[in-house]
């Protein structure tokens, strides 16, 4: 290898840099981190917007945790987290907040001869599995619920998130909610300390380690568990009622969503109604109020980009089951984007610029 | 004679300049190396002192972590135990295998087979830490859930007093013991070819006089050739060890991530380097949080210094 | 009858004596031992080629044209239409990376290499920026990429090329150093001494004949320095933070292939964990390929 075919490697490479650069130029680029509950919807939007009005997306899917990181160090364009945020902590980091989509915590579970949607859990039994109370699935409470099956001796072992987890955040609600124990116990967090189990990165890796350990039992977003066709379970609602994962019992919960509160974190996790799914929420998008100079255009592409999901992803949302969110949130959200405003202190979205 | 003098030192003298300018270049790159090394103590240190501060020394031997806001308490006990733990369960399963392959590769093996299994060996080495953390959860962990925690776990469970090591109520697969096997075939390669390079600088003429007494193989290695390199062995092991201790990749993988102690061989649990890499990139900047997990970076640093020093010292004088 | 066996049955001179309970025990210790060693060989070759088979079965299926040139696609979801993915801007930002952290690690390297050779032998200085070296060579990785993380990406505002590239620099000095140390006080005194006599400065002695005499060793000790960073993942997840499209933009995050790899296989997705099967082979192909070729040429050269 002598020098001059070094020297014309070097220049290859270079040119193939300067080249790249001009080619990807005329794309604009927006770089988004955090929840790995609404990924599926997002990565199928930003796939559509790339055609549709030349907007790239990069999502990180990290955990929400992490989106609430990144984007209160300013290192992304905008996070993405299932946890929202209070009024004081959105002022703190200087952060609106606005919900895209609702998805569902569904249970997961590798049950040999066990169908999908065939095993019924309450409340009770379900904190007590996760709590380390129930450690094998013949159990008698468990055998007690489900006389119609024949559920095998194996060991329960339940599957957590590992990571800052938004899923994790409305899991964990919603077992506080249900069982004074948790609440003072392990408590309700993006994080928390589980009394048994073993932990896995993200959605995926939820739904990964329940589909190779038999015996297991995870909480998951509900597109995780279609698309991985993964056994679900029913769950007795606040009503009583055993209802099943589908699109209805979702958008039973969705209905009930009340909008007006701050940050709009409508609050969908134990409802009463016969029909609704106990583990229901929206997930929401982080956006700065004073991105620096430099990411002027990352906040404005952020904002055409979400503008663009809101008119024409409903289908491809629904097709996930995931529930958009009504058109009437849509206009209120994009009344708050004024809030965002670039150093010379004027809005940086125009109703206009679509 | 005078022209010729003159014009002698002149040239002394453009070259001692050139001289000095690049002695300082190489000077000044020592010195940066010593810099960045104080630079990364000291930036992991400052970064963890709140934590230290918060939790004061018993952080080190706390086993909480406890993230819930308003409740928050951390404390490095279990990750510090699972790396070290993990870390020595992977000596104790590499050593006896890394001395067979050295003993193979310097004694026994044909001429014509030692240097494409020395080779292959040293190919071992070079795999990527995340080739073993995937071929670890694909390949190993299923093995492991199917045939070897039940089988040990009824055998060996039945033995009293420790029986209750190798039962557990995990069966995920992901565990210690699947951390310290990948760590163990992870660090095989180095001290066997450490302990091979040692082993081949013994002269020969100490193993020849030895089979002239009428020593067999095995009594030459432990009656000449062991003893002659004792240190420089121990040396290679510890080099492993150290870098067992900081394997991240692969150890993530097929640990099972639990922020508790593990009780059992099989059960989850996690290290430093594993859930630095996990938690990091979502901990709040300047939060508690992201300080206990820089003060673990600076424990995790501070004991493979020490057992990379050790091991530097051991083997330093043999190898040059 | 008189066999100078080495089994330790015979003693010079004629009487044989094989059937002495010690040395058949000795015989069968020495037997069993080295079956063991040798199964400890078989062992050690059997977890090689589980690795390389398995990358090389569940790889080989995905790896195909596309795979190296199209970007990041979400999963297809099973859907025949939907357009799959590939690495090629993974493989693009591997690619950028090690080399600037290559271009900026080698100079620095072969610089101390020549102090601890040429400047410190035997000196107390020399000996501490060695130990020091020695250290980085074996810290984990994952603690440079925090150190990276607080001194590079915290006062830029966020993930960059750059900065992933600084931190596989780090990784690649210490490479460099050993080898370049190794190398040049392979050298004999002789050839230093003979071109000092010649009236040549000391700097022109390193650089345009020792340099020249280690030039293999020094350009080995860069090809495993290249294979070793390549395959790094931890410190790039701190700093470079990795990147679903085309770019080659280093003061944002950017791709790199053991990131890729890391986020694709813990998506749960099985066409996306194919993918990240494919990336993990050309990863490691690369890799063994680059060890191989290295010691090719130091071999040439002893």
């Amino acid at each position: 290898m002598n020098r001059r075919s070094l020297l014309a490697l070097g220049g290859a490479a270079a040119a193939l840099c300067v080249s790249g650069r001009d080619a990807i130029a005329q794309q604009v680029q927006i770089t988004g981190a955090g929840a790995t509950f609404p990924r599926p919807v997002y990565e199928r939007w930003g796939q559509a917007a790339r055609e549709a009005i030349g907007v790239q997306l990069n999502y990180q899917s990290i955990g929400s945790g992490g989106g609430i990181n990144q984007i209160t160090n300013r290192t992304v364009d905008f996070g993405a987290t299932d946890a929202p945020r209070t009024e004081a902590q959105l002022r703190e980091s200087n952060l609106i907040q606005f919900p895209t989509v609702m998805g569902s915590v569904v249970l997961i579970v590798n049950l040999p001869g066990v169908a999908d949607n065939a095993l019924r859990l309450t409340p009770e039994t379900l904190v007590d599995i996760f709590a380390g109370r129930i450690t094998r699935w013949n159990d008698s409470r468990l055998a007690e619920l489900n006389r119609e099956l024949r559920l095998p001796n194996l060991p329960v072992s339940p599957v957590y998130r590992a990571d800052a987890s938004g899923t994790t955040f409305v899991f964990t609600t919603y077992l506080s909610r249900v069982a004074e124990t948790w609440r003072t116990g392990p408590g309700a967090a993006t994080s928390v300390q589980w009394p048994v189990g073993s932990g896995a990165r993200g959605n995926e890796g939820v739904s990964n380690t329940v589909r190779n350990t038999p015996g297991a039992i995870g909480y998951t977003e509900n597109a995780y568990a279609t698309v991985n066709r993964l056994i679900t379970t029913q769950l007795q609602n606040k009503s009583g009622r055993f209802v099943t994962p589908v699109m209805a019992s979702f958008q039973a919960a969705a209905a009930q969503a009340d909008w007006s509160r701050p940050g709009f974190a409508a609050d969908l996790v134990d409802l009463n109604g016969n029909d609704v799914w106990p583990i229901v929420s929206p997930t929401f998008i982080l956006l700065p109020t004073n991105p620096a100079a430099d990411r002027v255009e990352g906040s404005r592409q952020t904002m055409r980009f979400f503008d663009w999901a809101f008119r024409n992803g409903a289908e491809a949302a629904r097709r996930l089951e995931y529930i958009p969110v009504p058109d009437a949130v849509h206009t209120a959200v994009r009344a708050t984007w004024s809030a965002v405003r670039n150093p010379g202190g004027s809005p940086i979205w125009t109703p206009s610029a679509a | 004679m005078q022209q010729a003098a003159s014009t002698a030192v002149e040239r002394k003298s453009i070259g001692t300049t050139g001289d000095t300018i690049f002695e300082w270049m190489c000077r000044g790159a020592g010195l940066l190396v010593l810099v960045t090394l104080g630079a990364i103590i000291i930036t992991l240190f400052v970064g963890g002192l709140p934590a230290f501060r918060q939790f004061g020394l018993e952080f080190i031997w706390s086993t909480d972590w406890q993230p819930v806001e308003g409740r928050e308490s951390y404390g490095a006990a279990v990750a510090v135990l699972g790396t070290i733990i993990s870390a020595i369960l992977a000596i104790i399963f590499a050593v006896p295998v890394a001395f067979g392959i050295a003993f193979y590769l310097t004694e026994l093996a044909p001429p014509w087979l030692k240097r494409p299994v020395g080779t292959a060996i040293e190919l071992l080495a070079a795999v990527p830490s995340i080739i073993f953390g995937m071929w670890g959860l694909f390949v190993l962990v299923p093995i492991i859930q199917s045939r070897i925690q039940i089988p040990f776990g009824e055998t060996l469970g039945a033995i009293p007093l420790i029986g209750g090591l190798f039962q557990s109520t995990n069966f995920a697969g992901t565990s210690l013991f699947a951390a310290a096997l990948v760590l163990a075939i992870m660090i095989l390669p180095f001290i066997a070819a450490t302990m091979r390079d040692v082993f081949e600088q013994v002269p020969p003429v100490y193993k020849e006089s030895a089979y002239g007494l009428g020593a067999t193989r095995w009594e030459v290695m432990t009656g000449v050739v062991i003893p002659y390199t004792r240190i420089s062995v121990v040396g290679g092991i510890m080099l492993g060890l150290g870098r067992a201790l900081g394997e991240t990749m692969a150890v993530t993988f097929v640990i099972g991530n639990a922020n508790r102690l593990a009780s059992s061989l099989f059960d989850p649990t996690t290290t430093i380097a594993s859930v630095v890499a996990m938690e990091f990139p979502e901990s709040l900047m300047g939060s508690l949080k992201q300080s206990s997990l820089l003060a673990l970076g600076f424990l995790l640093f501070v004991i493979s210094f020490v057992v990379l020093a050790v091991s530097r010292w051991l083997l330093r004088p043999r190898l040059k | 009858m008189s066999t100078t066996t080495l089994d330790g049955t015979s003693i010079p001179g004629g009487a044989v004596q094989r059937d002495t309970g010690l040395a058949r025990r000795r015989i069968l210790v020495d037997r069993v031992i080295r079956w063991a060693c040798v199964a400890a060989t078989i062992i050690g070759l059997l977890f090689l080629a589980s690795i390389l088979g398995t990358l090389l079965w569940r790889g080989l299926v995905a790896l195909d044209f596309l795979t190296f040139t199209a970007e990041f696609e979400p999963t297809t979801y099973g859907d025949p239409d939907a357009p799959r993915g590939g690495l090629g801007h993974a493989i693009l930002g591997t690619l950028i990376q090690t080399a600037l952290a290559t271009a900026v690690g080698t100079p620095i390297g072969i610089l101390v290499g020549t102090y601890l050779s040429e400047y410190a032998r035997g000196t107390t200085l020399g000996g501490t920026v060695r130990f020091v070296s020695d250290v980085l060579l074996s810290a984990p990785s994952v603690l440079i990429g925090l150190f990276i993380y607080q001194v590079v990406v915290l006062p830029m505002g966020g993930f960059s090329g750059i900065a992933g590239a600084l931190a596989l620099a780090i990784i690649v000095i210490p490479v460099v150093v050993r080898t370049t140390e190794d190398m040049l006080t392979l050298i004999p005194n002789t050839l230093r001494e003979a071109v000092v006599a010649l009236g040549a400065p000391k700097w022109k002695m390193i650089t345009l004949v020792a340099w020249r005499a280690a030039l293999s060793g020094i350009a080995t000790g860069i090809l495993l320095a290249f294979a070793r960073i390549a395959g790094e993942t931890a410190p790039l997840l701190l700093t470079s933070f990795g990147n679903n499209v085309f770019s080659t933009d280093l003061s944002r995050a950017m791709a790199s292939l053991p990131v890729a790899i890391y986020q694709q296989a813990n998506s749960g997705f099985p066409d996306l964990i194919e993918i990240a099967w494919a990336g993990a082979l050309i990863v490691t192909l690369g890799v063994l390929l680059i060890n191989i070729a290295a010691r090719v040429v130091l071999r040439k050269r002893i």
